[in-house]
């Protein structure tokens, strides 16, 4: 799991809000080479904030990777499966960096910042491998730039992250439709505004210069202080995003693992013309898949944990990805990859939890979803 | 953090208290705390066997697995009923309504091996030392940084 602690010798990375973290009394663990808050008061705490009000999340540990020149746009085109095209004027995609045989190598948001300019936010744990994949393949129309040092990003995420962050900018909010952006300033300090997020809630991930970080930071929890902002850490991230179904590369999503199993096919636009996997892919959705992704819920007393085998009448359909006791629903949930015949939601199996077989059953995704704007907005505050 | 004067501590973080031959286990305010919210403990049955440093027991908050090792070797006479349906109750009175199994101690050599209070606490404080001493020098560092910029 981990490196061997001799190899251990590399000083963790860490934000320019470490020292904001510690000061309130943040419990720090290694993610992805970085020192990184898991929680401040407590996962379940922090969890249920984002839910019912909104929480502030440090998450500059994720990489950037920008590219520009006239042949960005098809670089990125060619090394994505999702449609770049298609994006009007600050939009921004989820899209997947694919490998010859349609594996996964991660899963990114690209922001098109100007028509010769992309950003494309990656994962902490493949910044370099992105990073190197992208550089490898860019040929002389397209520079590609790890930006990682450039950016802080904080997401502010929940129901109340809108009247929060209106307190501090000019730019219309209301106007930022899901998985859109804006440049602008927010507490003096110029950022990329984007109504984006890893929780499943409404809410905004805001970039700006690593000097503004604490600045920024300060300005957003006393914005939301009488909105009962928390700030909160990558365990709530997790089980946030756990609930929502969104896959976490390095356990529902890896090299070997495409698109057409992870129940990411909606990514995918074959329509596009070529892009790399694009062969394999097809080829795979014609024969049909061997595993599928789905989600599980405990019908026995028990918490279903990644590697966790899943079987059926003792025999292993596969494993467990990923698995908590929901702190919204109350109940054990988990994701896992089972043989494609046996992925129909209803059906029962077993979870091996050291040495014991416990019930679950295959249910729909996501585990939860959060209410319409309209419904919420009655319930007040 | 608060450590009974009354019970006996092991490097786990178990704590027992002895009633002549019979020992109630349960973790330390230290463990409960390390771990955050606790959400599941599956325990053995009454009539199981326990072994001195073998896992007897888990704990899982909303991150993660912890296996809890026995202190004394014995047999299970009771377990904590109530746990399972409010595993929350670790957190809140680790010491009391959060105990977890007593056990019939068949070697009572066992508990020698076991800390005092104070021991234990002087024991958590070094490890909790070691930690701070080396982040502190290294804020420390990180503001004189900072004042130099």
């Amino acid at each position: 799991m981990n490196a061997p602690a001799t190899l251990q010798v590399q000083k963790l990375k860490r934000t320019p809000l470490y020292l904001v973290h510690r000061r309130l009394g943040a419990k720090l663990v290694e993610f992805a080479g970085w020192e990184m808050p898991v929680q401040y008061r407590g996962v379940i705490e922090e969890h249920l904030a984002v839910r019912g009000r909104a929480g502030l999340f440090d998450v500059s540990h994720m990489g950037e990777v920008e590219v520009r020149g006239r042949g960005a746009l098809d670089l990125c085109q060619m090394l994505t499966a999702n449609d770049l095209s298609r994006l009007q004027h600050g939009q921004a995609q989820y899209n997947l960096l694919l490998n010859e045989q349609g594996g996964i190598i991660d899963d990114v948001v690209i922001y098109p910042l100007e028509a010769d300019h992309i950003l494309i936010c990656v994962n902490a744990s493949n910044t370099d491998k992105d990073f190197d994949w992208i550089k490898k393949r860019s040929g002389g129309s397209a520079e590609v730039e790890n930006t990682s040092s450039h950016y802080i990003q904080l997401a502010l995420q929940g129901p109340l992250a809108e009247k929060i962050l209106q307190r501090l900018t000019r730019l219309r909010l209301e106007v930022i439709k899901p998985f859109h952006f804006l440049f602008g300033e927010v507490g003096g300090i110029h950022s990329l505004v984007a109504r984006t997020g890893y929780t499943g809630e409404d809410g905004f991930e805001i970039f700006c210069d690593p000097t503004q970080g604490q600045k920024l930071w300060g300005a957003l929890m006393d914005a939301g202080s009488e909105h009962g902002l928390q700030p909160a850490g990558l365990g709530a991230r997790d089980t946030l995003r756990l609930e929502s179904a969104f896959p976490l590369y390095g356990h529902e999503l890896d090299d070997s693992t495409t698109p057409l199993e992870s129940r990411l096919e909606w990514v995918v636009k074959f329509s596009k013309g070529n892009f790399l996997g694009r062969e394999d892919l097809l080829r795979q959705k014609q024969q049909g898949v061997q595993r599928k992704l789905v989600g599980l819920e405990m019908s026995e007393p028990g918490i279903a944990r990644s590697h966790y085998p899943i079987l059926k009448q003792g025999e292993r359909l596969g494993d467990v990805t990923s698995g908590t006791k929901s702190p919204t629903l109350g109940r054990a949930i988990a994701l896992g990859y089972v043989r494609a015949e046996h992925a129909a939601v209803g059906n029962s199996v077993e979870v091996e939890i050291r040495d014991r077989r416990v019930g679950a059953r295959i249910v729909p995704l996501p585990f939860y979803r959060r209410q319409p704007v309209e419904v919420k907005a009655k319930g007040g505050e | 953090m608060e450590f009974p004067d009354g019970l006996k501590y092991s490097k786990e973080h178990e704590w027992v208290l002895v009633e002549d031959k019979a020992a109630i286990i349960g973790i330390t305010e230290y463990a409960q705390h390390e771990l955050g919210d606790i959400v599941y403990v599956e325990l053995p049955e009454v009539g199981e066997k326990v072994v001195k440093d073998d896992p007897f027991a888990a704990v899982e908050s909303v991150k993660a697995v912890s296996d809890v090792y026995a202190p004394v070797s014995g047999k299970v006479l009771e377990i904590n009923d109530a746990l399972p349906e409010s595993p929350e109750t670790i957190n809140e009175d680790p010491y009391g309504d959060g105990w977890m199994i007593k056990v019939e101690m068949t070697d009572m050599d066992d508990l020698k091996d076991l800390m005092s209070a104070e021991e234990y606490a002087e024991y958590i404080e070094q490890q909790k030392g070691a930690d701070e001493e080396e982040e502190e020098e290294e804020d420390e560092e990180e503001e004189d940084e900072k004042e130099k910029k």
